[in-house]
């Protein structure tokens, strides 16, 4: 018993040095590329490294590549709190991830209705990638969610999903309904499906973007008041950032901590708003009795 | 040609500035939305969670056009005099 005891912990252990090692591996791999530069600048995600593709060259960005580190994190994180369930002797673990995952089920049912109800895990790991993305920031990494190639990426799923269901009555119905209310309404509403994708992904990505934008700037400004007031003093009380401690630190925690954990949230909230409200739940429903009434009219012909 | 790049730069920060009159709408809006969830949530205290969560989704959902003019705004500070710095410099050029 003690033995087993012994190699789960050394498995926990490691489940958690893996969570752990991506973001090392993301701060490594930025000091180490880091090209050492005085002042502050604004500059979008820097080129790592590009592969020769015969259509045209692929960057590999820190964008794309802290993203993979968020993706690497968060699987380890989910294999180490899943690790060791058990019906007998629930851990305080395991009564956290009882509780999330019955709170996202909650939220998706509330939100979608009965027939989305498997949805739950798929707007839960959006929430969550968003959410450690966003919040890469903490550690002094880019984040991914400020890069509109990432989040243009997810808002594309999403369009596809919810033109997927869309087309759950077929592609006439699909057209059909492009021409409501009225028919000469066609190319709004064309235009409308087209600025769903869009606006989702600039919200996200603008709202990560103009935080850290909003922070430099702050940040340079205390930079040059600090000189300004300061500047004149002799020696190392000169070169002091007197005003730089803790003013950016305020700013941080609103738009790192909070403006990233509530963009995830919206994010996820549109997603699963869009997906519900485009699917014609009552046209399908009609479909489906149809059909197996036809379906019932046959074998009863057979 | 001094004369034209100053031009291209003022009038680059010019726009940005202007773009980003877009945000008296969101301003406008957000605060409308806030406005009536304090009254609901004064009308009906235990809703405040739901009065709450809705207020939220409603000012990022106001909050987009401002970001679409955040976004140009962007694009003329940091992209835009780039990109028409070279077109004149090519332009020039190509004249002689």
């Amino acid at each position: 018993m003690k033995s087993k005891e012994r190699s789960f912990r050394i498995v926990d252990a490691l489940l958690l040095i893996l969570t752990l090692l991506p973001f090392l591996c993301g701060i490594l791999l930025y000091v180490l590329f880091e090209p050492s530069s005085e002042g502050i600048e604004i500059t979008g995600a820097r080129i790592y490294f590009t592969i020769n593709m015969p259509l045209q060259n692929l960057p590999i960005t820190e964008s794309q590549v802290n993203s993979w580190l968020v993706i690497v994190a968060v699987f380890f994180l989910c294999l180490y709190l899943t690790h060791g369930l058990s019906a007998e002797h629930p851990t305080r673990r395991q009564h956290f991830v009882e509780l999330a995952i019955e709170k996202s089920e909650n939220l998706v049912l509330e939100n979608m209705g009965e027939y989305f109800k498997d949805f739950a895990p798929f707007v839960a790991s959006i929430m969550l990638l968003s959410v450690c993305s966003s919040l890469l920031t903490l550690i002094g990494l880019y984040p991914p969610t400020s890069d509109l190639n990432v989040v243009g990426g997810w808002a594309l799923l999403v369009f596809i999903l919810i033109t997927y269901y869309k087309f759950k009555c077929g592609p006439v119905h699909y057209l059909k309904s492009f021409g409501e209310p009225v028919a000469f309404l066609a190319p709004l509403n064309v235009i409308s499906e087209v600025a769903t994708p869009v606006s989702m992904a600039f919200r996200h990505y603008g709202n990560v973007l103009s935080g850290t934008v909003i922070s430099v700037i702050v940040a340079a400004g205390l930079q040059g008041l600090t000189k300004l007031v300061f500047g004149n003093l002799p020696g190392f009380i000169g070169k002091f950032p007197f005003l730089q401690i803790g003013i950016p630190a305020v700013l941080s925690v609103y738009f790192d901590l909070f403006s990233g954990c509530l963009q995830a949230f919206i994010f996820a909230m549109l997603t699963m708003l869009y997906i519900a409200t485009g699917f014609p739940e009552d046209d399908y429903k009609e479909k489906l009795k149809k059909k197996n009434a036809k379906l019932k009219l046959q074998e009863s012909t057979n | 040609m001094e004369l034209a790049i100053g031009i291209i730069l003022g009038l680059c920060a010019l726009g940005a500035g202007m773009a980003m009159i877009a945000g008296i709408g969101p301003g406008i809006g957000e605060g409308n939305a806030v406005a009536s969830a304090c009254e609901a949530i004064g009308r009906q205290p235990e809703c405040r969670g739901a009065v709450t969560t809705t207020m939220l989704m409603g000012c990022a959902v106001a909050e987009t056009t401002g970001l679409y003019a955040f976004v140009i705004a962007f694009l003329l500070l940091f992209v835009a005099p780039g990109r028409f710095v070279n077109i004149l410099v090519d332009t020039m050029s190509s004249l002689g």
